[in-house]
């Protein structure tokens, strides 16, 4: 199936255009691989027994029943991997900063400390019949006390997770620059606000699941995963085998939004258990099992206090961040809240900004990279923060926004907390987004609903964020702590007859990859997309990688493609040359042909060049044969997309439901590749923001048993929940990269939440609500109105957030003056 | 998701199903439709050991209209529910239930056996005083809407029973409305609340019934209600008055959405909204 007019000549601007995806034909017809249908001859399956209690002693395991039945081959349970050389790898080890990092192992040892945690295995023949003797295994705990509430999990009284230490702090970790203290004191206006950012879950269609096979001391592993290449030297320090003897392939992915960004210990287990077994081992998890033991995102309480002067003029910006870590850690938890300090101050420019993060340990699953991983809740907290000191200066919302943007000209712009976004246009966003919202109209129309009783709001959010995930000098351990590098490496290969295989390191799970490389290849090398194969997820292959999360694909992994391409076509051209007698600096690829500038007749295709690369007989002299290029391609910096929403609700103030009426989101990624693609991220991004604003959030109750176990009680928004996006973009190129590209992929979960928050809040204000919390249930929504009319005519703060797990503040983390008050 | 081992049965005849159901005994159950059964099998919650599907039994499918009432056999989907107008209140209730797919599988006779309270066809039975028809090794049975939901999940169905048909008034002269609150279009009611109004000549309320889901363990009729409406005039003001009582003398189970109270609220919100609806097209 052709995704491009076949008449059409290549290197004719692929680049820019709106084609169809090369993925989706076997996607929509069902000829895709996943994990769970690949079969290989002699294959085991694994049930895991899963801890039932939240924090207990592990008093016995009795497995004599699983044993006992005629088709289960083996049962390991903690004792039984002593000989594991190392628990699951953490990555983050930031410089000057003390992180607790309990060991953490594939199945418990002794004490659990989450319910769902892998306490014994089962192997058997039978998919189903190892799921029966699972059941049968008898696990005897001793409860402890269980800590659920990040806030108290700090006091001094409270129980600890772990033995090992005499505290749940995780670690403390500070940003800034300026005086945030003198710049508060010099504000006018002062609003403080405790913003809570609930504890969410990826739900990718596809649950996890690998197939591990030991054969002839090698390793190979089909996992669904977003990072293949990182996999395996993790696999590698834990198993205790050297990387040339791992191959991680990952076949067809399922959507991972950052929670397949991991390796999970039933997958390191499913390698041991292979190669303990000498026979293939597979285990993909149940909807459940993802909903429980699939990392969960977000999780944090922000107090936040943003000062300005009476004019608007923004002084500071403070953030005091806990995050609930849950009790262990996974390959990088804890850095992701540390994400929200880059982008605290937002768009906007202000001269003292700081940001604590304070990582506690609860007896609950571990929360790590979703989606957007600390850039929604900063820029919830800092748009939240914005609307709300915008009442209070009795100003509009856009007005004291584009006072404080940081102007055009302004970049590459050095933020005080030592960022460097590097290029922007907030202004120019912002204007475009209100080509398409005439906000006196809407004001019309509100006042005319309010009149007929309909409360409709509408909210605005103007975002940036740090994406393009790289450079290493900054990410890696120097400063971040990230212990790795994290360039980006791209091969390109010419075939003798002229097509051409593409590989890259980034590792796709539904964002079109194979589409977009191919369109830039296709451009670099005058030949069409479909002539065009791109390579992923799979180390037995191409060069090194660094997979795909962050918004890094193509920001970093497309420009090792363009470089790689780029070597290819100097090479071709000094072929070209030589046969056609003119200089390689006067070849150029034009009409899906290398040919002499001025004479193009004088011309070869690329399966000309490479007929001459691979029957090497009138090469230049010094020319080595073959018509390949690698590229291993590390940033200078990151790269900053931004962007302008605008959502319009509709509050049942009756029964506090919200329905999002109207979404417009105007995004700038720099220069599209493939506007198709762009449309496909912004919409995936919103619909999984409003997801996070008004239906999902990830429940524990008070004994640690998490209450959402399904996607009847976790509930994701369907179509009908779904208003129609309209969508625009303007393009600011970034100078970092030569394509000009910043990403994409968490866009729409970054605008988002502030938006329709926002919007909340503009539709209620009449009613005295000034404030609300995530998630904005009916029940959540419906109480604040209560307690607005409850407190007579003025505005007042309404506080929700005192659902399960929120209880109370934490020592040192309370407002020092009453909630929007002045100081 | 991965159900307990258990056997399947889909016998061609009810004698054959009502004989494999008494023999199966506590731990046989019945397939019709399975949109509910099914999940609770894969989460573990029920572990039947067989399964007796009405599939390929005859004579259990359609509408008709007999005597001032519908006969709707016991396998009748949701979807054909939903597009039979005639049904009217029925009708409009069953194109609410969860979504196409569940409603193109899910049965009425099966969604009665599994007496949610949360569910949508419960309550309307209740609301629309129907009966079903059951049929066991002793013979055949009516057992009114009144007395056949026992508690949560608990009907006063025999193990070996099995509805054949659900008899429903035609219901002539009468508005009807359901309101339904839940966060998404597919999930089960919050609450729900269905009304039946008829007019009398002088424009006052001759009879009305109000039902609720969700409310309690059963699905429950809001007599309070009914009994404030009864002979008044169906003006707004009478109409907001008596769905202020809808939630009287109800005890409904928390759960992470609602509290109690919040449920209670919205049990007066929805009826109001559904006796207006009702009186409009009355």
């Amino acid at each position: 199936m052709s995704i491009v007019d076949e008449t059409r000549p290549g290197g004719n601007g692929y680049v820019g255009q709106a084609l169809k995806r090369k993925e989706d034909p076997r996607l929509i017809t069902g000829r895709a691989t996943y994990v769970d249908d690949m079969v290989m001859a002699g294959q085991l399956h694994v049930a895991f027994v899963r801890s039932t209690e939240a924090h207990a002693r592990i008093v016995s395991i009795d497995a004599s029943a699983a044993l006992e039945r005629e088709d289960v081959e083996a049962v390991f349970t903690g004792a039984d991997l002593t000989d594991m050389a190392a628990p699951c790898v953490f990555f983050w080890k930031p410089p000057g900063v003390d992180v607790r990092v309990p060991d953490h192992w594939p199945l418990a040892r002794d004490k659990v400390g989450y319910v769902g945690q892998c306490v014994a295995a089962v192997i058997g023949r039978d998919k189903y019949s190892v799921v029966d003797a699972a059941e049968e295994v008898l696990v005897e705990y001793d409860p402890l006390p269980v800590v659920v509430d990040p806030e108290a999990a700090l006091e001094d009284a409270s129980p600890t997770v772990h033995d090992d230490y005499d505290t749940n702090s995780v670690f403390e970790w500070s940003i800034g620059g300026g005086d945030v203290d003198a710049g508060l004191a010099d504000a006018d206006v002062v609003v403080e606000r405790r913003i809570v950012n609930h504890r969410t879950a990826g739900a990718a269609i596809e649950p996890r699941g690998v197939l591990a096979t030991w054969q002839a001391d090698r390793l190979t592993l089909y996992s669904s995963t977003q990072i293949p290449h990182i996999a395996r030297v993790v696999l590698s320090i834990q198993l205790g085998i050297s990387e040339d003897r791992i191959r991680v392939v990952a076949p067809e992915v399922g959507g991972g939004f950052g929670s397949k960004l991991q390796v999970y210990g039933e997958e390191v287990f499913a390698c041991y258990a292979s190669r303990k077994l000498n026979r293939p081992v597979k285990w993909v998890a149940t909807r459940s099992e993802d909903m429980s033991t699939t990392h969960h995102g977000r999780d944090n309480i922000t107090y936040a206090k943003l000062g300005a002067k009476r004019d608007g003029t923004l002084t500071a910006i403070h953030a005091k961040v806990v995050q609930d870590c849950g009790s262990y850690h996974l390959i990088e938890g804890p850095v992701i809240p540390t994400f929200a300090s880059c982008v605290i101050s937002g768009c906007y420019q202000i001269p003292n900004v700081k940001c604590d993060v304070v990582g506690v340990f609860t007896n609950k699953f571990t929360t790590d990279a979703i989606r957007g991983a600390g850039r929604p809740e900063g820029i919830h907290v800092i748009e939240t923060m914005m609307d709300q000191l915008a009442a209070e200066l009795g100003m509009d919302p856009l007005e004291l926004r584009r006072k404080n943007f940081i102007p055009a000209d302004g970049f590459p712009a050095e933020l005080v907390h030592g960022m460097v976004y590097d290029s922007g246009n907030y202004q120019g966003s912002l204007d475009k987004l209100l080509t398409h919202v005439d906000v006196e109209a809407f004001r019309r129309e509100q006042a005319e609903l309010r009149e007929r009783g309909i409360y409709r709001g509408l909210g605005f959010s103007t975002y940036v964020e740090i994406c393009g995930l790289a450079p290493s000098r900054v990410l890696g351990p120097p400063v971040w702590g990230m212990q790795g590098g994290y360039f980006e490496s791209a091969l390109v290969r010419v075939h003798p007859t002229g097509s051409v295989t593409a590989y890259t390191g980034t590792s796709p799970h539904g964002q079109g990859h194979e589409t977009g490389f191919a369109q830039i290849v296709a451009d670099r090398l005058g030949v069409t997309p479909d002539q065009v194969e791109v390579m992923h997820g799979d180390t037995a292959t191409g060069p090194f990688g660094k997979d795909t999360y962050g918004s890094r694909t193509l920001a970093v992994g497309g420009e090792a493609i363009v470089r790689a391409a780029n070597k290819v076509v100097d090479k071709a051209r000094r072929i070209v040359a030589h046969k056609l007698e003119a200089a390689p600096e006067d070849i150029e690829v034009r009409d899906g042909k290398f040919s002499v500038k001025g004479s193009p007749d004088k011309a070869m295709t690329l399966a000309e060049v490479a007929g001459e690369a691979y029957i090497p007989i009138d090469l230049p002299e010094d020319l080595e044969p073959g018509l390949e290029e690698t590229s291993f391609y590390d940033p200078e910096n990151f790269t900053w997309p931004f962007g302008a929403h605008a959502c319009v609700v509709d509050v049942d103030v009756e029964t506090g439901k919200v329905k999002v009426v109207r979404y417009v989101a105007v995004d700038d990624c720099g220069p599209a590749i493939n506007p198709l693609l762009i449309d496909g991220q912004v919409h995936g991004g919103i619909v999984h923001t409003i997801g996070q604003a008004l239906y999902e959030q990830v429940v524990y109750d008070a004994e640690g048993q998490l209450a959402t176990g399904t996607f009847v009680d976790y509930a994701l928004p369907s179509a009908a929940e779904i208003p129609t996006f309209e969508t625009d973009r303007t393009e600011t190129p970034s100078p970092v990269n030569t394509l000009g590209v910043k990403g994409v992929g968490e866009a729409g979960t970054i605008g988002a939440t502030p938006a329709i928050g926002n919007a909340v809040i503009d539709a209620l204000r009449p009613l005295g609500v000034t404030f609300v919390n995530l998630p904005y249930t009916p029940m959540r929504v419906w109480q604040a109105i209560q307690e607005a009319k409850g407190a007579g005519d003025g505005p007042r703060e309404t506080e929700q957030g005192r659902e399960l797990g929120e209880e109370g503040r934490g020592p040192g983390f309370g407002p020092t003056t009453p909630e929007g008050g002045q100081l | 998701m991965i159900p307990p081992e258990f056997d399947y049965v889909a016998p061609e005849s009810l004698e054959e199903a009502i004989r494999l159901l008494s023999e199966g005994g506590e731990d046989a159950k019945l397939l019709a439709g399975g949109h509910s059964l099914i999940p609770l099998m894969k989460l573990r919650l029920a572990a039947p050991s067989l399964l007796v599907d009405l599939r390929k039994v005859p004579g259990l499918h359609g509408v008709q209209r007999e005597n001032g009432h519908f006969r709707i056999g016991a396998m009748t989907t949701h979807r054909t529910v939903e597009f039979t107008p005639e049904l009217k209140l029925v009708a409009r209730a069953a194109g609410t239930i969860a979504d196409p797919q569940v409603r193109n599988r899910g049965t009425l006779g099966g969604t009665l056996a599994h007496a949610d309270p949360a569910a949508d066809m419960p309550a309307i039975f209740v609301t629309t005083e129907g009966s079903v028809t059951a049929q066991g090794p002793g013979g055949q049975r009516e057992i009114a809407a009144a007395d056949l939901f026992q508690d949560y999940l608990t009907s006063s169905l025999a193990a070996d029973e099995v509805i054949t048909e659900v008899r429903v008034p035609a219901l002539d002269g009468y508005g009807f409305g359901y309101q339904k609150f839940n966060r998404r279009a597919e999930d089960w009611a919050m609450v729900a609340v269905s009304v039946l109004v008829k007019k009398a000549a002088d424009g006052t309320c001759e009879d009305v019934r109000v039902g609720l889901n969700n409310m309690g363990s059963v699905p429950l009729r809001a007599t309070f209600v009914e009994q404030a409406l009864k002979g008044r005039p169906l003006d707004a003001q009478s109409i907001a008055a008596a769905a202020e009582q809808a939630a009287e003398g109800t005890e409904p189970p928390e759960d992470l959405n609602a509290t109690a109270d919040f449920k209670r609220h919205l049990a007066r919100v929805m009826c109001r909204r559904a006796l207006e609806e009702a009186v409009a097209a009355a």
